[in-house]
């Protein structure tokens, strides 16, 4: 799988990637994969505050529900809207349409301290 | 080999109840009306009257009755064969249970009976608590909890009042990857932070992580035990030291209690507090034929906080004691599922201590014989010898496209109810099973031989396993489109 360059990814198999303090927050296709189908998606409104490390919303599988994790602090700016009549485009296109949420990033050095596409790649080697 | 294995036999489709409607038709000719006419909407007021129910349905008894006959015959149950869900203990319920149950006295008693009419069942209350303290070890215990979920919460909230009367009721909440889903859920809706703790590669507890997680803003550790991979947690002790050095508790989730009860005593390994599930352990119904019981026992210090009232026995006499100002209050109406009580005490009277122990001992040499009959069919991650359930993972079997889900849907067409699946988190692909003390060496080697056909069927016919079930009246369903695109309510 392609992990894309230039975003930054967690333990928790999120990425994020930066433009200016805007930073899109999405789950990983090892994510998707690892859920199976997805079937709903929960999401905060914009204006909510998400903090590092902490949990902003969660995602339905037929297996399971998993919480995301926010790998940066900041202002929700905007949330993805087709994944609430679309919940499969997460299964489909998971680095990109289907990103989940926008963030007014309140500190831009967390972002250069998440890893790097080659790193999270053998991460996910290493658990699988 | 087949299994000779019961089967349900009416397999005809069944309309809905509405659908069986027709207008005018009741279940009684009724004779004609002897008394004054009332108008109902004079009575009642307008506003609470309604001349027609839309979609009411209008048919005759036997028509009632064989509708909801025909669709029991469709499920399976306990009283048909083995039901080995891991983690839920699906043990047999003896009828003796059922036959106290209805005993006149206890079947009638009536919550608001003054207390001078309510010995009897009152009684039933303290020999029942007297019998989950011995078994447990403990000093105090509430029977109140309706479920194993509502025991968990009603202990944390006990912890919590424990600690806010020292002055800080702490922040943080410790559960092993291994815990049910229920105990991170718990911590939370009791205010509590959540922080994982990661098994070792035996699948327990890792004490090192857990001594750096342990800090003074940690309430408790919430740990399974048995745990979920159906291991003892062999160093409960040393773990019970680390958290109460730095004055927090331990909190033990007593669903997998089948595998200690005559054998050991939480009280003895360091546990301040826990529930008990009546429903798994002390054989009352459940998986819909409840309702619940999650009793909740304490060590002494914890004892001041239990929900109100208290039994208290003066002389002859028992009592309700309402006068508890350190109470978290009342978690239940009146006194529990008082009806799940008697069965679960005629239970453990129709056993004995003897005979309790015994259970323990059958359900745990249950699960380690078919751990050592499948382990040569399946891969078995944590290889150690197991108390009363056992996890084999789909590794092998998904290698070649076929998850455990799929297997668990082909055991439906041996006759078996299936088992666990994808749960405990930590095992890939997750078969969970406990066959409990219930089934015999038969019943057990009918399983085991299923097993192995569907294991043979993966590697020879793998779409037989991936369609399955065939032999049910609804045959596999579209889990993905039902829940991308639920329809949650009938209409014509």
């Amino acid at each position: 799988m392609n992990y894309p360059e230039n975003y930054r990814y967690t333990k928790e198999h999120e990425w994020v990637s930066l433009e200016g303090d805007i930073a899109t927050i999405g789950i990983t296709h090892h994510a998707q994969e690892e859920l199976g189908d997805i079937v709903y998606v929960d999401l905060p409104k914009p204006g909510a505050a998400v903090e590092k490390s902490k949990t902003f919303g969660s995602v339905e599988s037929v297996k399971a529900v998993s919480d995301i994790y926010a790998p940066v602090s900041g202002e929700v700016t905007e949330a993805n809207e087709i994944l609430g009549a679309n919940p499969e485009k997460l299964n489909e296109d998971p680095h990109g349409t289907a990103w989940l949420i926008k963030v007014k990033v309140s500190d831009a050095g967390e972002f250069s301290h998440l890893m790097p596409a080659s790193e999270y790649q053998t991460y996910v080697g290493a658990e699988s | 080999m087949i299994p000779n294995k019961v089967r349900s036999h009416l397999v005809q489709n069944e309309d809905l109840i509405f659908e069986q409607s027709s207008p005018g038709k009741n279940g009684y000719q009724l004779p004609p009306l002897d008394v004054p006419e009332v108008d109902p909407a004079e009575a009642l007021g307008a506003a609470n009257v309604r001349a027609t129910i839309e979609d009411f349905p209008e048919v005759s008894e036997v028509e009632v009755i064989r509708h909801f006959t025909r669709l029991s015959t469709w499920n399976y149950a306990i009283d048909l064969g083995m039901y080995p869900l891991g983690s839920c203990t699906m043990k047999y319920n003896p009828r003796i249970n059922e036959a106290v149950a209805r005993i006149e006295g206890l079947a009638w008693a009536h919550p608001y009976q003054p207390e001078s009419l309510s010995q009897g069942v009152m009684e039933v209350t303290e020999r029942l608590e007297a019998a989950l303290l011995a078994i447990t070890g403990l000093d105090a215990i509430t029977l109140q909890p309706a479920a194993g979920a509502h025991g968990e919460l009603t202990g944390i909230l006990l912890v919590r009042a424990f600690l806010e009367a020292q002055g800080n009721p702490r922040k943080r909440i410790l559960t092993p990857d291994s815990a049910h889903g229920t105990n991170p859920a718990t911590a939370g809706i009791a205010g509590y932070d959540v922080q994982n703790i990661r098994s070792n590669d035996q699948g327990m507890i890792d004490l090192e992580e857990l001594a750096r997680a342990v800090d003074t803003d940690v309430a408790a550790l919430m740990v399974t035990n048995p745990n979920t991979l159906g291991v003892f947690e062999e160093n409960i002790m040393k773990a019970a030291d680390i958290l109460h050095s730095k004055g927090a508790m331990v909190y033990m989730d007593g669903a997998n209690m089948n595998a200690l009860v005559g054998i050991a005593r939480p009280g003895d390994f360091g546990i301040d507090v826990m529930h008990l599930n009546l429903h798994k352990t002390f054989s009352t119904p459940h998986g819909g034929g409840g309702p619940g019981s999650g009793p909740v026992a304490v060590k002494k210090h914890l004892e001041p906080f239990l929900p109100t009232p208290r039994l208290h026995r003066k002389g002859d006499t028992l009592t309700w004691d309402y006068n508890r100002p350190q109470s978290i209050g009342k978690v239940r109406a009146f006194y529990g599922n008082f009806g799940v009580l008697v069965r679960a005490l005629a239970y453990i009277y129709a056993h004995g201590g003897p005979g309790l122990r015994n259970a323990t001992v059958d359900a745990v040499l249950n699960a380690n014989y078919l751990r050592h009959r499948l382990r040569p069919y399946f891969d078995l991650p944590y290889d150690r010898p197991n108390m009363h359930e056992v996890v084999f993972s789909d590794d092998r079997q998904s290698a070649k496209g076929v998850r455990t889900g799929d297997m668990a849907k082909r055991l439906i067409d041996y006759g078996f109810h299936p088992y666990t699946v994808s749960f405990p988190l930590i095992v890939h692909g997750a078969l969970m099973i406990e066959p409990t003390e219930t089934e015999s060496k038969r019943e057990l080697d009918q399983f085991v031989e299923a097993m192995i056909a569907i294991a043979t069927e993966v590697d020879t016919e793998p779409q037989t396993v991936l369609k399955a079930p065939h032999m049910t009246r609804t045959t596999k369903v579209d889990e993905v489109t039902a829940a991308r695109k639920p329809i949650v309510r009938w209409k014509r």
